[in-house]
């Protein structure tokens, strides 16, 4: 892995542009994520927010425009060399292993970590046994950190919805990345389960140093815990800025509340 | 014994003694990272120094207290035998007490220093320490989350065992010096009595309270230095602080601390302890996860377990009332052992208890008999606060269902003139902390008044009847106990609490709280939709469901002499779950009476009128503190006349 330069953003979005068919999804998006901070991309349904996210993993590739990470340009990168390069997410519909249990579902987050010989592997042996050891204490400390020692053996597909986006999150931190991108991980939550996980990510960002790019829709959780917010709609940026600029901005509030004649200026 | 307590008068002192005899026996296990990390007696001695020493330097001197809040971890037990070690004395809180409770205890204990578990509890207490200035440090024990906090006198248990470090260098006897100061007649500990009526009193035991009724009781029922215990009730219960500090420290046995509280009952079956206590609560809830469990078994297995743990019931039921047990159940019986009663005992985590306790309050009979039916000795202890808990316990080969048990050694029990229960030991507590007036209403002349009615039967067994203010007649005189009724109720895995009326009243009446675990299940089973607590309480099916629970519990009470006219006529379900947060029942899960009588009031009275449904609008305070109204229409049943 290249060293990472020490300064500027850890994430920086020139200019990217995204076409499904006739469909501007993503049209000249500009964005930077500075190291250590929390960023949320918000925006109204259909706005492009998982499409960026989608291009910053590596999952879509941009027209045009690029991405750099870390200062190294990055913008045709496939997922796998994506989350080498120390990027995990977490996806807006729970994708776990559903027959497994939730500490192997963590482990495979490690899968990117672990070396040696497949036949060693099957063994359980030498390197490989003190390696799988390794890798099982930090998925321990990351099954502390999240509070959910009392389902380690729990098969994920049984949790309730909130506990499966929180297993999500341990498995995306197993990787131990640089940025953590989280695709709405507080959907489909009450109350007490958004207050948790609000906890958990400002934590994690506090405690690991990671840097957190999210897309939500709850506005009170966003103005609460990000540092920066970014707007999107129809495929374009809005807004950027502090969570308070952001919040007065009068292009956010029309494309929220709507404006004046809705029907006009959104065609079906 | 005298001569040995002499020397070894104080916890700190017995400590350093153990470090030195069983220097390299686990003291306190606690999982973490999903492993059961050991300390030893040498750590145990070794770490509640460095504390010590810690404190020391940020000025603790001789009498300060030390507020303790948090789940039980190995540190908390530290931190209160570094406080004991400096002369100090600890207070520990109810984990999850909510800031007013917190605020109370800690302005009134006076207490300068704290030592919490983790954010939330700092996050309380640094709210607490607003209003309490007197609260000067706060020490935590996990970092997380809290390394961006800059507030003055908080500081981690590492910082602070590093400031030890270096106090230590200037000050290398300090601490033996401060042990050596500390004598048996110190006071070592105050217990805030969660009280059922009124604010919490502050119980102050001393050492020689603690560790003579500690040694008096690990004697009689033969607790060994290889014993092992689960340290999972709250700190703050002098239960825990008997069983878990007191006990553990001066029979040398090891405590287990849980990884959490989601995960005590998975822990409880990978430790598998031989010394094992609970409140009747946890006995009842550990009833209900095998009955609801037990349900969706398929029906040979479901079957085969019924026949053989009714079977052991009944047997146990006999063998405890004397009477003869039937040829041919003993000999089915080994059978049922095999097959269910073992393996279950096995799956509980129980199978090597040798002594289990339930104490706190009375434990319903049939929840009592169904433990013991499994094979695990479980006792009924009698106990309070202000005795240092021990007060009676059923002895080995001596339990019977319907008595607590005989006096422990050196306790005396008289009956006064009232029918109240009263003691005299050696564990009787010194008073509580600067509230003499009450002090002077539980202590006179050495005898402490139980506030319970009871008698000695013919064989010096104790046997306690009701709260003696609950006890009560009905309007035509007929004998009321309503804790009696309310065990029988709570004997259903429907039920999860019952306050039973009836003093003064034409007949009997009940509030009932379900168990949403056990008639969800049962609920999803049938096919019958619920949205919440409330709409679930209310389905006319659930009423049916407890309504067979009700007639069966007045069917039980036939069998009863004296109580047999006190039978329930109605009942009604409320539509919220009692709760320590909205002051209806104690920390300990106690009901409080009064306070529930008089929030409930007009679901009462409707109770007593031809009524069949009534609207109710209550305040609910949420976890945070803050508070909300629920409002719900709640249906009143009749149970039809005999």
């Amino acid at each position: 892995m290249t060293a990472p330069a020490r300064s500027g953003p850890l994430l920086d979005v020139d200019g990217i542009s995204v076409r499904f068919g006739a469909l501007l999804a993503l049209n000249r998006v500009t964005l930077s994520v500075g190291r250590g901070e929390i960023a949320a991309i918000i925006g109204p349904n259909g706005a492009g927010k998982t499409t960026l996210l989608n291009c910053i993993s590596g999952f879509y590739h941009p027209f045009e425009g690029a991405i750099r990470f870390a200062g190294q340009d990055r913008t045709r990168l496939r997922p796998p060399e994506v989350a080498a390069l120390g990027i995990a997410r977490t996806f807006q519909n729970v994708a776990l292993f559903r027959g497994m249990s939730v500490l192997d579902n963590i482990m495979t987050g490690r899968a990117l970590a672990m070396r040696g010989s497949f036949l060693l592997q099957a063994l359980w042996w030498g390197p490989a046994r003190r390696q799988e050891l390794a890798h099982r204490a930090f998925v321990e400390r990351i099954i502390d950190f999240l509070e959910i020692q009392a389902i380690r053996k729990t098969p994920a597909g049984r949790l309730p919805y909130g506990l499966q986006k929180r297993v999500e999150l341990a498995r995306a931190l197993a990787a131990e990345p640089q940025l953590l991108l989280l695709d709405e991980p507080m959907a489909g939550m009450n109350v007490e389960e958004k207050e948790d996980m609000c906890r958990f990510i400002l934590d994690v960002n506090g405690e690991f140093g990671t840097t957190i790019a999210l897309i939500e829709h709850d506005m009170g959780v966003v103005m609460d815990i990000c540092d920066h917010v970014v707007v999107l709609d129809y495929g374009r940026k809005i807004a950027d800025g502090a969570a308070e600029q952001v919040r007065k901005d009068q292009a956010v509030i029309d494309a929220y509340l709507g404006v004046a004649e809705p029907l006009q200026r959104r065609p079906a | 014994m005298s001569t040995v307590a002499s020397s070894l008068d104080t916890f700190p002192k017995l400590v350093r003694h153990n470090a030195e005899r069983l220097g390299r026996r686990v003291a306190v296990r606690e999982k973490d990272l999903g492993i059961w990390q050991a300390h030893t007696w040498r750590d145990y001695h070794e770490r509640s120094r460095r504390i010590a020493l810690g404190l020391a330097s940020l000025g603790f001197v001789r009498g300060d207290k030390t507020a303790v809040v948090g789940d039980n971890r190995p540190e908390l037990y530290w931190a209160v035998l570094a406080t004991q070690a400096l002369g100090g004395v600890p207070v520990p809180l109810y984990q999850d007490s909510i800031e007013k409770e917190l605020t109370y205890i800690v302005d009134h204990a006076e207490a300068r220093f704290a030592v919490a578990e983790d954010q939330e509890q700092v996050d309380k207490l640094l709210r607490v320490r607003q209003q309490c200035p007197r609260l000067e440090v706060i020490v935590y024990d996990d970092p997380r989350g809290l390394r961006t906090y800059s507030e003055p006198g908080l500081l981690s248990l590492a910082e602070l065992e590093e400031r030890g470090e270096k106090f230590a260098l200037g000050h290398p006897t300090y601490v033996d010096d401060e042990v050596a100061r500390g004598g048996g007649e110190d006071t070592a500990v105050i217990c805030y009595t969660s009280g059922t009526t009124g604010t919490p009193k502050g119980a102050m035991l001393s050492y020689r309270n603690l560790i003579e009724m500690a040694r008096i009781a690990a004697e009689r029922e033969g607790l060994r230095s290889d014993d092992e215990a689960l340290a999972y009730l709250p700190m703050a219960w002098v239960g825990d602080h008997m069983l878990s500090y007191a006990q553990a420290i001066v029979a040398g046995f090891a405590i287990n601390c849980p990884e959490s509280a989601a995960t005590v009952l998975a822990d409880l079956k990978e430790i598998g302890p031989t010394y094992f206590f609970a409140p009747p609560r946890i006995w009842e809830n550990l009833l209900t996860n095998v009955l609801v469990r037990l349900e969706d078994a398929a029906w040979p297995k479901r079957r085969l377990t019924h026949f053989f743990l009714g079977l052991a019931q009944d047997l146990e039921r006999r063998r405890l009332g004397g009477q003869p047990l039937p040829r041919l159940a003993r000999l089915l019986a080994p059978i049922g052992h095999l097959l269910v009663c073992g393996p279950l005992r096995d799956n509980l985590g129980m199978r090597r208890i040798r002594i289990a306790y339930t104490a706190g309050e009375a434990i319903g009979p049939e929840i009592f008999v169904f433990f013991r039916a499994l094979g695990i000795n479980v006792k009924q202890l009698y106990g309070m606060t202000e005795a240092s808990v021990f007060v009676a316990v059923q002895e080995d080969g001596d339990v019977r269902l319907d008595t607590v048990g005989t006096p422990m050694p050196e306790v005396e029990i008289r009956i006064s003139e009232t029918g109240e229960v009263l003691f005299r030991s050696p564990g009787v507590f010194q008073g509580y902390f600067k509230n003499a007036e009450a002090t002077r209403q539980t202590v006179e002349d050495g005898w402490i008044r139980s506030g319970d009615a009871g008698f000695l039967d013919h064989a010096g067994h104790l046997k306690i009847i009701d709260r003696a203010r609950d006890l009560g007649r009905l309007a035509d005189g007929t004998m009321f106990a309503p804790k009696y009724l309310e065990n029988k109720l709570k004997f259903s895995p429907y039920v999860k609490e019952a306050v039973t009326l009836g003093p003064g009243r034409p007949y009997v009446t009940a509030l009932i709280n379900i168990d949403l675990g056990a008639v969800g299940n049962w609920a999803e089973r049938r096919g019958i939709a619920y949205t919440s607590y409330t709409d679930l309480s209310q389905k006319p099916e659930v009423y049916d469901l407890i309504q067979q629970e009700v007639a069966r519990v007045n069917a039980s009470l036939l069998e009863d002499e004296i109580l047999r006219g006190a039978r329930l006529r109605k009942f009604l379900i409320l539509h919220k779950e009692l709760d320590p947060d909205d002051e209806e029942i104690t920390r300990t899960r106690k009901v409080r009476r009064g306070y529930v009588a008089q929030k409930y009031a007009p679901l009462i009275e409707a109770l007593y009128t031809d009524r069949d449904r009534v609207t109710v609008e209550a305040r609910v305070t949420y976890e945070d503190g803050r508070t909300g109204t629920v409002r719900a229409e709640v249906a009143i049943r009749e149970l039809p006349a005999r």
